[in-house]
């Protein structure tokens, strides 16, 4: 009981990680960026090289956030930015191409096989209460924790967080109050393919494994929490992945006969969109 | 590349057509986003595969019945359409399309994740249809669904879906019972997918739930918009052009996933409006009005 919860926690931790990026980008410029799960593996990638160069994971998680920011970066610039004056579904489309195109870039360049990605932490694994707690969980939960804070920091207490909100809030307006889109805009695609560059490299040590399509099953799941939490609130998604994460962990260990781990998000959702269509979380529009 | 393979080919890509042709309706008529249309090619094929073996009709009994099951359910769609609206509709129909599949996969009913064998080739008054014939056929449903999609664009029907993709709000107030039209466009969307997949499951004669996950469903979203969404020539020629364009360039097929990807953010990036759409270059060159300027994305 006290594992399945941990196992839980940590399986949503890691989705959190990965669907605050998209709800931070669905918050301002209201596309759909299914390339966040590209961005994701992208991390994986380089996390993984600079670790095998410096052998530092700390190097190998600031090598991947920054190639993440600059890959983040020109999606945004040269991609969604020119075609936001376009009808809605035009952007959507245009993500799950780039999403495609990387995907089978990651494959030619790294190999369709899995590569091993092992790290050695201060100690192997420690029992806790009556569960079993391995190094790599606490490692995700703390990394988990500092980003959110971090996130959250920025966002509430800082003069761009601030800009950030007006932007989220009415993106016309706030320009028009003096607000530096552009560079709202930017911020935001930085923070939020950062986050999800250390998500990459943290699912990658956690199940040391870094392959071309392991963004492919999380690029659809990231929506049905986004979508869970009410598209654009932050506390929303984090508190949907805790909730995806304890139900498949939870489903999968009591009632695994019933259905696969992967359809649970989207049943959920599905059904609570029927009852609540704007999220869980989110506000009537 | 002999006959055979060509007219496999040819198969597939009128089957691709339909259900470009299908989605359109929905996407572009109607401006409902739809990720999922994947899943009602799949339940066709189901439908007909199992209706086939199962209960020994024949095909041409079990494809209007398929078609049906595809229909009803895509009105279901429809209905949840009401109610869930825009982006958040475009995921529902991601999720719709996931949870059909883990349906077939995991259902032994439906095969599970091995699918299901022998489905038979249709016959024509005892006859087996030859794989030339098939081609034929594969053509002339074609040409019925353009002819259906045609008749709907121009009929009162199309203005009213026009209506409610421009501006839902202001069609309903203008007296349009959006509610019942866009569940007809979803029934007669799916509906024809569901005959799309018939044809599929007959000509494979061997399904699997992965022929109907979602990547299918994004191949026809980028046949659609990669031709023109809105325009009854776009989504065909779209259809041809990604489903030939592949199996013709053999030599790239290590980079195909590559080349498809480019393509549709390319297309997306520069020429929204598709091809062959309304605004499109090819077209402007084609009719003499010279090339302007290619970016119609205002900065």
């Amino acid at each position: 009981m006290v594992q399945q919860f941990l196992n839980g926690i940590i399986t949503g931790s890691l989705y959190a990680l990965i669907a605050v990026g998209l709800t931070m980008v669905y918050g301002i410029l209201r596309i759909l960026h299914i390339a966040h799960a590209a961005v994701f593996v992208g991390g994986a990638y380089i996390g993984l090289v600079a670790y095998t160069f410096t052998g530092s994971l700390v190097l190998a998680l600031i090598a991947a956030a920054a190639g993440c920011s600059v890959l983040g970066y020109l999606i945004q610039r040269y991609l969604y930015t020119p075609m936001l004056t376009e009808e809605r579904i035009v952007p959507l489309i245009a993500s799950v191409g780039l999403f495609i195109l990387c995907e089978d870039l990651f494959r030619l360049l790294g190999g369709p096989y899995i590569r091993a990605f092992k790290v050695d932490l201060w100690f192997e694994k420690i029992a806790f209460l009556e569960a079993v707690v391995t190094a790599h969980q606490v490692l995700i939960l703390i990394t988990t924790a500092v980003c959110l804070l971090v996130v959250y920091a920025v966002i509430s207490k800082t003069k761009l967080g601030l800009a950030w909100q007006a932007t989220a809030q009415d993106m016309d307006t706030a320009r028009a109050m003096g607000v530096n889109i552009r560079q709202v805009v930017t911020f935001n695609f930085i923070i939020a393919s950062s986050i999800a560059a250390i998500a990459g490299v943290m699912t990658a040590i956690n199940y040391n494994s870094v392959l071309p399509t392991m963004g492919s099953v999380i690029s659809y799941k990231m929506f049905a929490i986004v979508v869970l939490g009410g598209m654009g609130s932050i506390p929303g998604t984090v508190v949907a992945s805790l909730i995806i994460g304890m139900s498949e962990t939870f489903m999968s260990a009591y009632f695994g006969f019933i259905m696969p781990r992967d359809a649970i998000a989207f049943t959920a959702m599905i059904l609570i969109l029927i009852v609540r269509p704007q999220g869980l979380f989110g506000r009537a529009r | 590349m002999g006959l055979g393979y060509l007219t496999t080919i040819g198969t597939l890509v009128c089957i691709y057509a339909i259900l470009a042709i299908s989605l359109n309706i929905i996407s572009g008529y109607a401006g409902q986003a739809s990720l999922g249309h994947a899943a009602f090619f799949g339940i066709g094929a189901y439908a007909s595969a199992l209706l086939t073996l199962k209960l020994g009709i024949g095909f041409w009994v079990a494809a209007p019945l398929a078609m049906m099951a595809a229909g009803a359910i895509g009105a279901v769609v429809g209905v949840i359409s009401l109610r869930i609206k825009g982006d958040f509709l475009a995921v529902t129909t991601i999720g719709i399309n996931f949870v059909i599949v883990t349906v077939f996969e995991y259902s032994d009913f439906f095969g599970g994740a091995y699918g299901i064998m022998g489905i038979q080739y249709p016959t024509l008054f005892g006859v087996k249809i030859s794989k030339g014939y098939y081609l034929l056929m594969c053509l002339g449903f074609v040409g019925l669904c353009a002819l259906f999609s045609l008749l709907v664009s121009k009929s009162w029907l199309g203005l009213a879906l026009e209506a409610i993709r421009e501006n839902e709000a202001a069609a309903e107030a203008s007296g349009i019972n959006c509610a019942k039209f866009k569940i007809i466009a979803f029934a007669f969307g799916c509906a024809w997918a569901g005959l799309a997949g018939v044809l599929f499951a007959h000509f494979m004669r061997f399904i699997t739930p992965n022929d109907f996950a979602f990547p299918i469903s994004i191949t026809i979203v980028a046949m659609m918009v990669v031709g023109g969404i809105g325009t009854l020539r776009g989504p065909i020629l779209g259809a041809l052009l990604m489903a030939a364009l592949p199996e013709l360039l053999r030599p790239l097929a290590n980079y195909r996933l590559l080349f498809y990807g480019g393509l549709i953010v390319l297309m997306t990036r520069f020429q929204p409006q598709g091809l062959f759409g309304d605004k499109a270059f090819i077209l402007r060159m084609l009719l003499g009005r010279g090339p302007r300027s290619m970016r119609h994305s205002g900065d």
